[in-house]
């Protein structure tokens, strides 16, 4: 790592020539820009999960702290390359007048051509598609769960803001739960005609599947509470019986279906870096998030 | 089955993954390298990957006296030692409830009786809905015994609405006529859409990215053919020995061992003509029309070369030569090194030659393409500037780094004009692959799946061997293999093969 003091998108874009010609290999071989948003006290744990996904991605990481907004401007940065990462990374330090236009420091540090993320780890701006920095990427990653004030509410506020190339880590987080509700209805295509949640009281990621749900399913999902760890159950209603998906431990759920014995799998809750990976995997629009999105709304006008 | 469409399912929604239907697989052989390494690993990763269905059972057959448990013991030794991806308890939980084992022999009925009726109570108490796959994980002489069995007890057909499928892996006979019998004989039993052949190359990543690379860009293909390649070189190298595998490997040799398979397989991906789409159907008939245009040079002793490796060093430890090695005959004419010239015969490649090369205890362990280009056709330049100027080349290195490395011509930094070849490496292990799936997890799930564009189809098996007989006919009939020192590149027979057309190996 080298400590920039007092320096600008030039200086930062030069240690990074300088380090790789350190470590002796000219080429690159990243395929995006990942920005990270964060606060000085989180810094350190949400580098450290790009860290790990970008094992699968290699990617240029720039971490903006934004400090506070008021006297003169200062950009301090640390730059490094190797040493556990497969790319290249900075963690951008702003305060004074700079803050209020970080996406000037961000923009000359964007890899050329590549696709750009933008991460959130706690609080996202209410519209993430609007905001100076979001607008310079075409993947914007929130996580309502980690919202920490209104937290209640975050998943309908980034739903109403939705934007194409929004996404948040709440929804993420469900993709194993959908898989294995999709493959259910693979093996026994059975009509539904009504299903229920259940999931600790603030749940972004239960909202999400109770409205993806209703809206493929076009039945009725009821909402409950449990004290979790996170989604303990999933039902679906069938003439023939019910479609159960529980889980208790946040590790292993049951599964059970009409006329099948039930089995065990494995449905463990992800970690950070896994989510994160998944999210860049993709980096077109979820038209799926979008639908779900919108009828999270009407389902829970606010 | 209706019909009728899951409304969970969107075809917009690429996050959702295929997860395979209720279904188990009854593994022969478990005591085998292959099933300990590298299929009872595989179907780990799957289930700590979410896409095995709930309720997935998996039974061992082999002539052990052993209980259910211990059975799960091996699996739990070969996960914890093998698996990729970590070791998770809930994970294994919902594997382990499902696990069976049977012992007995392969002509022994009582066991095959027992088998169906662990499969029918699979069936009951897991839900495997009467879908099995029968994974051969034993010699090809068995094959006949084993698939003669599964017919007898009626465990090779599938009520309505369900599958019976077989997998073997190579090798898929030892020449042309063995191979039409093997098929003959599974051909038999499971009709061909059912019989999955294992070629664990056409898994990987880097191999499935040649279409990628060739296909979904402009820049690649306009130059891919005989106005610019010069030749194409395609070698798998190995450091190691035959290790254990005497018995196995004296008698079938380096070519039969991975050109017939592996390596025509990864030529016919290089060289075939762009296919109506990427299903199994349109790939296989692209793949076997260019094997058709494969042919042979007429003078097969000056165009092909062999060796056998001797005593030496190989990276640093000494080894011995394959006459040396446990349980080879000392008179044994059997290659570890194979080199053979092939050409195409169609507008795209005519006059290139496709050099084809494999061997044991070389310098290292490396698979790659390497297509070579020829010389521009005019240099404005000195001789002397371009002197360290070879040809261009782009590299697809499928194994170890995948990657593909592009070599070209640059301007020495200082001199006045000196030009140089220089390379640049894209890293696909860094980009993409680090915790990409092994070929044998994608190929299972394909298996279970019944999604057959990555397994090689009979007509491609008999179609190589034909090709390949009439070199080791050529073989067999004349000289013996020359020895050549371990951890080198082969033997001179192979450069002076090059040298004949004016061309050097390149140094993988």
């Amino acid at each position: 790592m080298i400590e920039l003091i007092d320096t600008n998108a030039a200086g930062i874009a030069a240690e990074f020539v300088a380090s790789r010609l350190r470590a002796g290999s000219p080429a690159m071989s990243m395929v995006m820009t990942l920005i990270i948003v964060v606060d000085e006290d989180e810094a350190e744990d949400a580098m450290r999960v790009a860290r790990q996904a970008s094992h699968e991605h290699p990617a240029r990481v720039l971490g903006v702290i934004l400090g506070e907004a008021r006297g003169t401007s200062q950009i301090n940065a640390q730059v490094g390359t190797g040493a556990g990462w497969t790319g290249e990374t900075a963690l951008i330090r702003l305060k004074g007048e700079v803050v209020r236009h970080a996406e000037s420091v961000v923009l000359p540090l964007l890899l050329p051509d590549s696709p750009v993320a933008i991460w959130w780890p706690s609080d996202p701006p209410e519209n993430p598609a609007a905001d100076p920095l979001g607008r310079l990427a075409q993947r914007r990653i929130t996580d309502a769960a980690a919202a920490s004030r209104g937290k209640g509410k975050a998943i309908h506020l980034q739903c109403s803001s939705y934007a194409a190339g929004n996404t948040d880590l709440a929804w993420t987080r469900i993709t194993p739960w959908r898989a294995l509700l999709a493959a259910a209805l693979d093996q026994q295509p059975l009509k539904v005609s009504g299903g229920s949640v259940t999931a600790e009281r603030i749940s972004p990621s239960a909202e999400l599947l109770v409205a993806w749900l209703a809206d493929r399913l076009k039945v009725r999902v009821d909402r409950k509470n449990s004290r979790g760890p996170g989604i303990t159950e999933v039902r679906l209603e069938t003439k023939e019986g019910p479609i159960v998906i529980s889980r208790r431990d946040g590790r292993l759920a049951t599964y059970s279906s009409p006329e099948r014995p039930d089995r065990p799998v494995a449905l463990k809750r992800r970690q950070l870096p896994e989510l994160l990976a998944e999210e860049l995997r993709r980096l077109d629009e979820d038209d799926v998030y979008a639908a779900t999105a919108r009828k999270l709304i009407k389902l829970y006008p606010s | 089955m209706t019909d009728r469409v899951n409304p969970l399912r969107d075809p917009q929604d690429r996050r959702l993954p295929r997860i395979a239907g209720p279904c188990g697989m009854v593994l022969f052989g478990v005591t085998g390298d292959l099933s300990r390494k590298k299929v009872m690993p595989a179907i780990y990763d799957l289930a700590n990957r979410g896409l095995l269905p709930p309720g997935f059972s998996l039974t061992g057959f082999a002539r052990r006296d052993w209980a259910n448990e211990d059975f799960a013991q091996i699996v739990h030794e070969s996960v914890k030692q093998h698996a990729r991806t970590e070791f998770r308890e809930e994970v294994w939980k919902q594997l382990a409830e499902g696990f069976r084992f049977v012992p007995g022999d392969f002509n022994d009925d009582t066991a095959f009786n027992t088998l169906r009726r662990t499969i029918e109570e699979l069936d009951e108490v897991r839900g495997t809905g009467g879908n099995h796959a029968f994974y051969l994980a034993i010699p090809p002489g068995f094959f006949g015994d084993v698939v003669g069995q599964l017919k007898e007890h009626g465990l090779a057909e599938a009520a309505e609405g369900s599958w019976r499928r077989v997998v073997v892996e190579k090798p898929f006979g030892h020449d042309l006529e063995s191979a039409r019998e093997l098929n003959a004989t599974l051909a038999s039993v499971f009709p061909s859409g059912s019989i999955f052949r294992i070629d664990h190359y056409l898994g990987k990543e880097t191999v499935q990215n040649i279409l990628a690379t060739r296909f979904a860009n402009t820049m690649f293909e306009p130059i891919w053919n005989s106005n610019y390649v010069d030749h194409v070189q395609i070698t798998m190298a190995e450091d190691i020995g035959i290790g254990g595998r005497a018995g196995y490997y004296d008698g079938i040799g380096a070519a039969r061992d991975v050109i017939q398979n592996h390596l025509l397989q990864l030529m016919s991906l290089v060289a075939m003509e762009e296919p109506t789409s990427f299903d199994a159907e349109s790939l296989r008939i692209e793949k076997l029309k260019l094997l058709q245009s494969v042919t042979l040079p007429r003078r097969l002793d000056l165009t092909t070369a062999r060796g056998q490796y001797a005593e030496g060093w190989q990276g640093g430890e000494k080894v011995v030569g394959f006459l040396e090695e446990e349980g080879v005959r000392k008179t044994s004419g059997t290659e570890t090194y194979a080199a053979i010239t092939l050409h195409v015969d169609n507008r795209r490649w005519a006059g290139v030659p496709f050099y084809l090369r494999t061997g044991k205890r070389l310098g290292r362990r490396v698979t790659e393409v390497a297509v070579v280009f020829k010389p521009a056709p005019h240099l404005p330049f000195t001789r002397a500037a371009t002197e360290e100027l070879t040809h261009n080349a782009l590299v697809i290195r499928v194994q170890p780094d995948e990657g593909m490395t592009l070599r070209f011509g640059s301007k020495v930094p200082g001199t006045q004009m000196e030009i140089r070849d220089v390379n640049m490496d894209f890293a696909y292990g860094g980009s993409f692959t680090e915790s990409s799936a092994e070929a044998y997890e994608r190929l299972i799930l394909d298996v279970l799946l019944g999604d057959p564009p990555l397994f090689p189809r009979h007509a491609e098996v008999e179609r190589s061997w034909q090709i390949l007989d009439p070199v080791l006919d050529h073989w067999a009939r004349k000289g013996r293999p020359e020895p050549y020192e371990s951890g080198g590149w082969g033997p001179s027979s192979a450069d002076a093969m090059l040298a004949r057309d004016g061309r050097v190996w390149r140094r993988p």
